[in-house]
């Protein structure tokens, strides 16, 4: 397992430029431009169940998915943060990629250092140091538990609830 | 204890005497607004749309404005897509290339009330706060599930109260005062709370808060909204709307902010933001001479009759340099045609301009104005992130339509007060 750490303030464009925003919309059409601009050796080099740390005001600008869906589909495990921009962190809700805000895990890590995380107890362990983070609301639970919004929407319609 | 304006909004649409931030409801948008991405949407829904259909055909508001007139047969699949999606499912409020960027059709349409709650699946949906509408930007797929339920959940944000007193000197714009603001507060600065503007904003045209409410989304705020007035009202019964059709809403003097700020709007002059993040705020002082290759004027931000009127204005009887380009993109056709009826676009291509149609054009890089790498382009839109025009090796700078106009004519920073 991999960490990939990145600064503060990386926004959309930087992890999917917007000139493909209309012409990509598939993994296969997404993975090769993911992160494209912030760190070209990512795509080729990520694996099943790496972490990406982050700073502040992670995903800001545009409301585009492709970074969600993105980075969901190459297998990323967690996103841990010190802060998200709003619609990125409603957009991996709503894709059931998993961000944790967590400043001071962040703030611990030291390149080569052992991360492991522990999202249903609320656990990151950086070496041998424990931080914890909140749990999600209820109903926020109930979308990732869904698979993410669109299977929860589904289920909604097949119960006959608009 | 006093209410915000988001606390007073979100308790009435989830249909609750109130709300406290932090608080989760769920609630139905007045509108849905999307645009080109509407295809990659009900992409995403085909079978239960053939099954369910749309919830309501007055939700949505579909507006194709990104990528106009098409720029592949990719786009021009997807515009077609959108078309044939609308005819069937008997979308009410759909609009067709060349009327304009959404969120100026949005308003200008009188689609947007005050008091209303509006989402979109373009982080600048937020700028309906300009007549007091309570409007944030979400991801396709909410769009996706709104379409198909109408509902959704929100967090009631925290708000943040902005105090604006005095007024802007002259050569200086709503434009400087945001990217002002945005230097001081930072681009994370509103992070998941809602932004009130206070004070002296009575003076601020429709178009004034349009551009401060519309860069709301770069400072990271849910929502950026101003205090319904006259000229709100004024402004909205030209649109079509009656003053009996919406219910104003605003915060109690007493309401809690989880911060106050105070700027003095006599003090504020000519800015810019550097490359490559919207915070990077200069002065146009200390940047002043640096070359730009490509002067952009337009987009949602400002590409209305009156920022055209400043550019023209400034450009009257002036040719712009041979060490750059001028490119015009009005926010709209009806903002396009009251620049063409008095001679204002005229005098734009006068001066050296080349004028695109109402659209997003040069803005999102994928067509019109890609820069080339080591270009430097001086743009009137909300965003100069890296590689948003189109090219990673070029750099974009922000700044008013007089700064830009100013500029054009020396092909190097110029400040708009020396030439006006």
């Amino acid at each position: 397992m991999k960490v990939w750490k990145y600064g503060d303030s990386i926004n959309t464009d930087m992890l999917f430029p917007g000139k493909y925003t209309y012409t990509c919309a598939t993994p296969e059409e997404i993975r090769p431009h993911l992160l494209e601009d912030l760190d070209p050796t990512f795509s080729n080099n990520v694996n099943r169940g790496d972490l990406l740390l982050v700073g502040d005001n992670f995903g800001c600008g545009s409301s585009r998915e492709q970074p969600v869906l993105g980075l969901r589909d190459v297998g990323i495990k967690a996103i841990i943060g010190r802060s998200f921009a709003r619609i990125f962190y409603r957009a991996s809700i709503n894709q059931g990629l998993i961000l944790i805000e967590c400043p001071e895990a962040v703030e611990a890590y030291r390149e080569g250092a052992e991360v492991e995380l522990n999202v249903e107890e609320g656990l990151i362990r950086i070496d041998k140091e424990e931080f914890d983070f909140p749990k999600l609301p209820d109903q926020i639970l109930a979308i990732r538990d869904a698979g993410g919004l669109l299977n929860y929407t589904r289920m909604k319609l097949k119960e006959g609830s608009p | 204890m006093g209410e915000t304006f988001a606390q007073k909004v979100l308790a009435k649409k989830a249909g609750m005497d109130q709300v406290v931030p932090g608080q989760i409801v769920t609630l139905s948008p007045d509108h849905l607004l999307t645009h080109d991405n509407t295809a990659a949407i009900i992409g995403k829904i085909g079978n239960e749309l053939d099954k369910y259909g749309v919830i309501d055909p007055e939700l949505p508001i579909i507006v194709l404005d990104h990528v106009i007139p098409a720029a592949n047969e990719k786009t021009a699949t997807n515009h077609k897509k959108i078309r044939e999606f609308v005819k069937k499912q008997k979308i009410v409020n759909f609009f067709d290339i060349g009327e304009g960027v959404c969120h100026q059709v949005v308003v200008e349409k009188g689609l947007a009330k005050p008091g209303e709650l509006i989402v979109g699946s373009d982080s600048h949906t937020c700028s309906y706060g300009a007549v007091g509408a309570f409007s944030s930007g979400v991801d396709r797929t909410e769009a996706a599930s709104l379409m198909l339920r109408g509902e959704m959940w929100l967090k009631v944000p925290h708000s943040i109260k902005m105090e604006l007193n005095g007024s802007l000197s002259k050569g200086v714009s709503a434009k400087d005062l945001i990217l002002h603001i945005i230097g001081d507060v930072s681009a994370s600065g509103a992070s998941y709370k809602a932004v009130e503007f206070h004070g002296d904003t009575e003076d601020l045209t429709i178009g004034d808060r349009f551009t401060i409410a519309n860069m709301g989304v770069e400072m990271d705020g849910k929502a950026a909204t101003f205090q319904v007035d006259d000229r709100t009202r004024q402004y909205l019964r030209k649109a079509g709307v009656k003053d009996d059709e919406y219910k104003p809403i605003w915060a109690d003097d007493d309401a809690k902010y989880s911060s106050e700020h105070e700027y003095d709007l006599t003090e504020i002059i000519p800015g810019i933001a550097a490359p490559h993040k919207v915070d990077n705020y200069h002065t146009v002082e200390e940047l002043k001479g640096l070359e730009f290759h490509q002067c952009f004027l337009g987009t949602c931000t400002n590409g209305r009759y009156e920022d055209l009127k400043v550019a023209a204005s400034i450009l009257d009887g002036e040719m712009i340099s041979k060490r750059t380009r001028l490119v015009i993109a009005p926010a709209s056709r009806s903002e396009m045609r009251k620049a063409l009826s008095d001679g204002t676009l005229d005098t734009l291509i006068e001066a050296g301009g080349i004028v695109l149609p109402p659209g997003c054009g040069p803005c999102l890089g994928a067509h019109q104005g890609v820069m080339a790498p080591g270009e430097r382009t001086l743009s009137t839109a909300n965003r100069n992130f890296k590689g948003r025009m189109g090219c990673k090796e070029a750099e974009i700078y922000l700044a008013s339509p007089a700064t830009v106009a100013a500029t054009a004519i020396y092909g190097e920073l110029t400040d708009p007060r020396e030439v006006i």
